[in-house]
Parts: structure tokens; C-alpha cells; sequence
């Protein structure tokens, strides 16, 4: 990432009470983006495409591995209230936020709590809902190159999947994943990855416009979820990207980027 | 010395094949199991229990894992029940009951129960449970430590103050804390942690003043430990001794060395010990303290760097190859564990002097006794190889206790000896970590 490093920067900033590193890039109306479970994955081709019309705002979640751990945050919702605080700190609120996955769920219970807080939502394959066919794959069932290897549907074909995971798994690469699977066993172990009360309290978005995007084989957080999502918040959309697993901004770059920005406008 | 001995009580119907094919014993499916056999294994247990009584050990120890065919143990505290009135006068030693997982007041009155049917036999220990068992009870393993200590601080209470009182804690929360079952050991029966010599767990025990036992680890790194222990103990003003620490060692003994080493390799059935759990469940997210997650990272990528706590095989990557998974097995793992004397197997001529050396190295005043165990062991064989040990290992090793001055915890109380005049602590090891090593 060396010759990306003039594109984003990282800071510390204090925060709701905390030292909160914050990556940003790119310039243009703030976009906010809620990292997935694994933590943020670094800077990617997405990123450098959006940045171009864009200032990406993207916190690293308390605990981790880079922001310090909160003991007081115990559950996703906690989580979703202090990054309310964050935004109103931060003079940022309404913004555009894009939650992938845990990221998503934060987002949508952040919306479930206040949704004037943003202008536009969209959730990448989120977590959050309990699925009404499948389950959401467990990530502490297996080794943890199996659960990245199950975040697309083709490793070989997404060239991107190799810069993230592909060659021997270094020390920094070992310990960062086991922050990351900790923080969010922390938060999400039981219901996993789920809070069955989230479809009620969605019923209190009635303004926000929405757009769930799924891949149409997603490995992880099965598309039937994003139905249960559509029923929950009014007057969302739902799109599905065709042969393409959970990570669609890794494996269908393109086509993803092509619906946030006709999204986003 | 207190002188114990110790079976995992492992499941025997089993192909070694489905446990290798799972990579380890835990998570092999229970479409396996037979109640039949359970029943027979489960009584069995306890008869050999009684014998080993009868044949004139000190105590007994359980311990307690879940969904698990290695140890059959998975509610230890029915069994201790079971002992605690079919026994007379062995010590039932639990190591451990797994607080993260268990509901603390439940097991406070439990083990009151078990305490008082005994007559006050009973020698608690607490463990925070191996990563299969935050698994299988689905315990969030992250407040693993938190939970460990609060439910401990927290059975102390229900032990000791007069109820009824209310309870608010981080994990726990009751209304109403009055049990009526309160143990028969005042202040509270005699404790032991039990424990892979993980250092936060060693500090701990030191400070609480409890024998630390280690379940047949590497005696180098078991050393280090127990020197930590020591320095611990000196921040809290008291000189450790021999009662301030226990060994668990794989003891087998036939007529002839050729018998007693083929028939310990039933140690390694499956991986044995090592091929407890895979990977991921072993050391499940939040499981492991940072340092500890330092110390994997480094081990984990930098194989063959770190100091060796148990010898795990590795059985990955070799379920298409059921020969070479058991060569690893039967000729790595298992040769490595007798070069390094996790194992001792012979003839009572062969073990004494090697358990002589044990001792003297580790000075500790609580030894238990690993019955050989699992694959195809017969009754005849445990029988003849207990026989052998109680005839001529137990006898040896109470005269080297006296001779060494190897006091147990119910001889000197941990905790109680007083520091040297210049406040520096006596080390509690027979020699240097080093020259153990060699």
C-alpha cells in the first residue's frame, strides 16, 4: 500500500472519550465507512475510486487492535451509540455511511437509534438480522483463512483477495485478525452476530433512503437476511450482484462502485 | 508429600481413525457414542477409583471436560459425589471445575455437598477451562479471565459471609445469596490450580497463596514457572515451598520395559493429549491474553522457535495419509514425549530413578500419578502396571519425601513460611532451568 499512502492519512483524534484512529482520504462531501468483522482491511482499489469524489471517514472500531478497547462496550448497540456521539463531536451528522457486514449491522442500529444521523445508508452484506433461510457462518467454527477464504466466491478470480490474504501469514498479520476476532466475539459471541430485537427497531426508520447490496452467493451472511432487512426498513432497496460472494468490493469491484455512486449520486 | 493419582477417563469405543480424520478429539461426532459402553466405562472408573484407594494413594484426582471422548468427565462433580461416600479416606481432588462456564452459586453448593458427604476430603481447584470448553457450554470467551476471578471471589463469599445478601457483579448477578450447603473445611476446603503453566495463572495462584499444579508439562518451562511463583510469593511477603506446588507425570509399569513402553504408546491414542483439541477451538477468540497472543503469533509463525509446553503432533494436512498421521503420532509425538520424560514407562528398576531425578528437579509436595490409559489398555494391564507402582514407586517416593523435606499442603499450609531474613526468596527448584534442559 507504500504508493497509496499519499492518497489516505491516519490520525488520533479524541473522541466520545477515547483515542479514535481515523483513516481518511480524497476530498469531496464526507462519506462514512463502518469496517466488517476482520477489521478495516486497508486501503483498496474501491477506496482510491471513491476517494476521487469523496472524503472517506473510516474510524477503527474500539478494541480492534489499533483504537484502544472500551470495557463499557458490550454489545453492537453500544457500539452504535458511541459512534452517534463520535458524529456529533465531529460536527459530521447528517453524513453518507457505508457498513460492510459487522460494520453494516453498527450502521443499522446507529439508523434504528437516530436516523437523521445520516443522509443515505448503504449496508454491504450486513450482519445484524437473523437470516429466515441459512445461518450466518460462524467464524470461530473454523481456522481463520477458511473464513476469508468464504468472504468470496472465488478466491483465484478476485486479485485483490491475494494482496488481503494470499502468502504466509506474518506475525503482525496473526495478531491483528486475533484482536479482530476477539473484539467482535467480545461484542456479537451470543446471539452471534445478531440482535433479535434490530427488525423492530428499524421500524423507526421511516426517511432514510437505503440501499442493501448483496452478493448473490454470499457465503457468510446469507441473501436472505437482506429480505428480512427490506421488510424491516421502509422503502429500501435490495441489490444482488450476480456470482459474487460476501465481499462484493473485493470480488466485483467494479459493478460494486457502480451502484454506490449511482446511489450516492 | 500428598501422593494422587489421576485418569482423564477417556471413551474407548472409538477409532483412532475418526480422531484423526477430526484432527483431535474434540468435535468427533456423538453418533459414536454407545450408553452401553458409557455405562460400563462410567462404573468401571469408579471401581478402579476404589482400588487405587486400597492400594494406598493419597488421593484422587478428577477433572472435567465437555463434549469431549478424551475425558468422560463432563458433570466431574457427580462423580466426586459418587467417591465422596464410596471412598473412606483418599482426598478427591477436582482439577479443575471450569468457572467461566459454570453458574458460580450452583457450584458453590455442590461442592459444600460433596465436602460435607466426605467428611472434608474434598480439594477444590479452579480452572478457566480449555477453549473447547467455552465452546461447548457457548461461554463468551473473551471475559474468560474476568469471569474466572469473579466467580472465584465470588464462591469465596458465598463460603464465608453470613447470608442473605444480594449480589451485582460485572457476570454474575444474584438476588438472593443464602446457600444452606456451606463446606466442612472452614474457611474453605483445601484449593489446588491446576494449569499448563500459563504465567498469569501461576502469578495468581501465588497470590492467593494456593498450590499450583502442573498437568505433566515440559519440566524447563514447568522451572521457569514455579521460579515466577516464587517471585510472586516474595511480593507477598512469604517464602514458597515444595506444598506450594504440584506435578502431575505419566507413570506405566510392566514386567519388562519392552511391555511398559509398547503398551504406554495407549498414551498417544488418537494424538493423546496434544490432539486434545484443533486449533482454532484451543485457543478460542479473547481465550488468550495479549502476551499470550504475542507469544502464539510468534510460535505460530516462526515455527520451532518457542520452548515446547505439551507435544502436540501435527496432524493437518494428513487426513488423506492415516499412515503418516500415525507414524507422526506413534513415532514423533510419542518418541519426543519419553526423550523429554512426559512419559515414564518400564519396569520398577527403570522409572524409580528416572522419578528420582523428576523430584529432586521439581521438589514438589503434590505428585499424581497418570494411570496408563485409553486405546486398547486391558483391566489386566492398568491393573499390573497400579500393582507394580503401588508396591514399589509409592513406597520410594514417600522416603524421598522425608529425605528431601517435600512438605505437602496439608502438612505446612501455602503461604505460611516467612521469607529469609533479607527478604530474598530460597529458589524452590533442585537445580538450574538449564541443566534440566540438557
Amino acid at each position: 500500500m507504500g504508493s497509496e499512502q499519499s492518497i489516505w492519512r491516519s490520525t488520533v483524534e479524541t473522541n466520545a472519550g477515547t483515542e479514535l484512529t481515523i483513516i481518511e482520504g480524497g476530498s469531496g462531501e464526507p462519506l462514512l465507512i463502518l469496517h466488517e468483522e476482520l477489521g478495516h482491511p486497508g486501503w483498496l482499489k474501491w477506496h482510491t475510486e471513491m476517494a476521487k469524489s469523496r472524503r472517506l471517514i473510516i474510524p477503527l472500531h474500539p478494541g480492534f487492535g489499533v483504537s484502544p478497547r472500551l470495557d463499557w462496550l458490550q454489545s453492537i448497540g453500544d457500539l452504535a451509540g458511541f459512534y452517534g456521539q463520535v458524529l456529533k463531536e465531529k460536527g459530521l451528522g447528517p453524513v453518507d455511511v457505508t457498513g460492510f457486514s459487522l460494520g453494516g449491522w453498527i450502521a443499522a442500529e446507529m439508523a434504528a437509534r437516530n436516523e437523521t444521523q445520516f443522509k443515505k445508508m448503504v449496508l454491504v452484506a450486513p450482519a445484524g438480522l437473523r437470516p429466515p433461510e441459512g445461518e450466518i457462518l460462524d467464524m470461530y467454527a473454523g481456522p481463520t483463512d477458511a473464513y476469508h477464504k468464504a468472504s468470496v466466491k472465488d478466491p483465484e478470480r478476485s486479485p485483490e483477495f491475494a494482496t488481503l490474504y494470499g502468502g504466509e501469514v506474518t506475525a503482525e498479520q496473526f495478531e491483528a485478525w486475533a484482536d479482530a476476532h476477539t473484539e467482535t466475539g467480545r461484542l456479537a459471541w451470543k446471539p452471534y452476530l445478531h440482535n433479535p430485537a434490530l427488525p423492530h427497531l428499524l421500524g423507526a426508520v421511516r426517511g432514510l433512503p437505503t440501499l442493501l447490496l448483496w452478493g448473490a452467493d454470499d457465503g457468510v451472511v446469507p441473501p436472505s437476511a437482506g429480505g428480512a432487512y427490506q421488510q424491516a426498513i421502509i422503502g429500501a432497496e435490495f441489490s444482488i450482484i450476480d456470482d459474487c460472494g460476501h465481499r462484493p468490493e473485493v470480488e466485483k469491484t467494479a459493478e460494486f462502485l457502480d451502484h454506490l455512486q449511482r446511489f450516492f449520486g | 508429600m500428598h501422593i494422587s493419582t489421576f485418569t482423564e477417563r477417556p471413551y474407548t469405543d472409538l477409532s483412532e481413525e475418526k480422531i484423526i480424520e477430526n484432527a483431535g478429539f474434540f468435535g468427533v461426532s456423538n453418533s459414536n457414542f454407545d450408553p452401553e459402553k458409557g455405562a460400563q466405562l462410567y462404573n468401571q472408573y469408579i471401581d478402579n477409583a476404589i482400588y487405587c484407594e486400597e492400594l494406598g494413594f493419597d488421593g484422587i484426582m478428577l477433572n472435567e471436560h465437555h463434549a469431549n471422548p478424551f475425558c468422560m468427565g463432563s458433570v466431574m462433580n457427580v462423580e466426586a459425589a459418587i467417591l465422596a461416600r464410596v471412598t473412606k479416606k483418599v482426598r478427591i481432588a477436582l482439577m479443575g471445575n471450569p468457572l467461566p462456564v459454570s453458574d458460580p452459586l450452583r457450584l458453590a453448593e455442590e461442592l459444600a455437598m460433596i465436602d460435607m458427604i466426605s467428611g472434608g476430603r474434598l480439594i477444590t481447584g479452579w480452572v478457566r477451562g480449555a477453549g473447547p470448553e467455552q465452546i461447548a457450554n457457548n461461554i463468551n470467551p473473551s471475559y474468560n479471565r474476568e469471569r474466572f476471578e469473579e466467580a472465584h471471589d465470588f464462591i469465596m463469599d458465598a463460603w464465608t459471609k453470613k447470608g442473605p445478601w444480594r449480589y451485582e457483579g460485572k457476570h454474575y448477578h444474584y438476588r438472593h445469596v443464602n446457600p444452606w450447603a456451606l463446606p466442612y473445611q472452614k474457611p474453605h476446603p483445601e484449593t489446588w490450580i491446576p494449569g499448563l503453566v500459563s504465567p498469569e495463572s501461576v502469578i495468581w495462584a501465588a497470590k492467593q497463596r494456593y498450590t499450583y499444579f502442573a498437568l505433566a508439562t515440559f519440566v524447563p518451562p514447568t522451572m521457569e514457572m514455579w521460579e515466577l511463583y516464587n517471585r510472586a510469593a516474595a511480593e507477598e511477603g512469604y517464602q514458597a515451598g515444595p506444598e506450594c506446588f504440584g506435578y502431575m507425570q505419566k507413570v506405566v509399569c510392566a514386567d519388562t520395559d519392552e511391555e511398559a513402553m509398547e503398551l504406554a504408546k495407549n498414551y498417544v491414542f488418537g494424538g493423546g493429549q496434544p490432539a486434545f483439541s484443533r486449533f482454532e477451538w484451543m485457543f478460542p477468540p479473547g481465550y488468550n491474553s495479549k502476551a499470550a497472543t504475542q507469544r502464539l503469533a510468534k510460535a505460530f509463525t516462526e515455527p520451532g522457535t518457542g520452548e515446547p509446553i505439551i507435544a502436540a503432533p501435527d496432524l493437518s494436512g494428513n487426513v488423506a495419509n492415516m499412515n503418516e498421521a500415525k507414524r507422526r503420532i506413534y513415532e514423533d509425538s510419542f518418541n519426543m514425549q519419553v526423550r523429554n520424560k512426559i512419559i515414564i514407562a518400564g519396569t520398577p528398576d527403570t522409572v524409580l530413578p528416572q522419578l528420582r531425578e523428576l523430584v529432586e528437579t521439581l521438589r514438589p509436595g503434590v505428585f499424581s500419578i497418570w494411570q496408563i490409559e485409553g486405546g486398547d489398555t486391558t483391566h489386566a494391564q492398568w491393573k499390573r502396571s497400579m500393582d507394580l507402582i503401588a508396591e514399589n514407586v509409592l513406597p520410594a517416593l514417600r522416603e524421598w519425601s522425608t529425605e528431601l523435606g517435600l512438605t505437602g499442603p496439608s502438612e505446612v499450609k501455602p503461604g505460611s513460611r516467612p521469607l529469609p531474613a533479607d527478604g530474598k526468596p530460597e529458589p524452590v527448584t533442585g537445580r538450574p532451568a538449564d541443566a534440566a534442559a540438557e
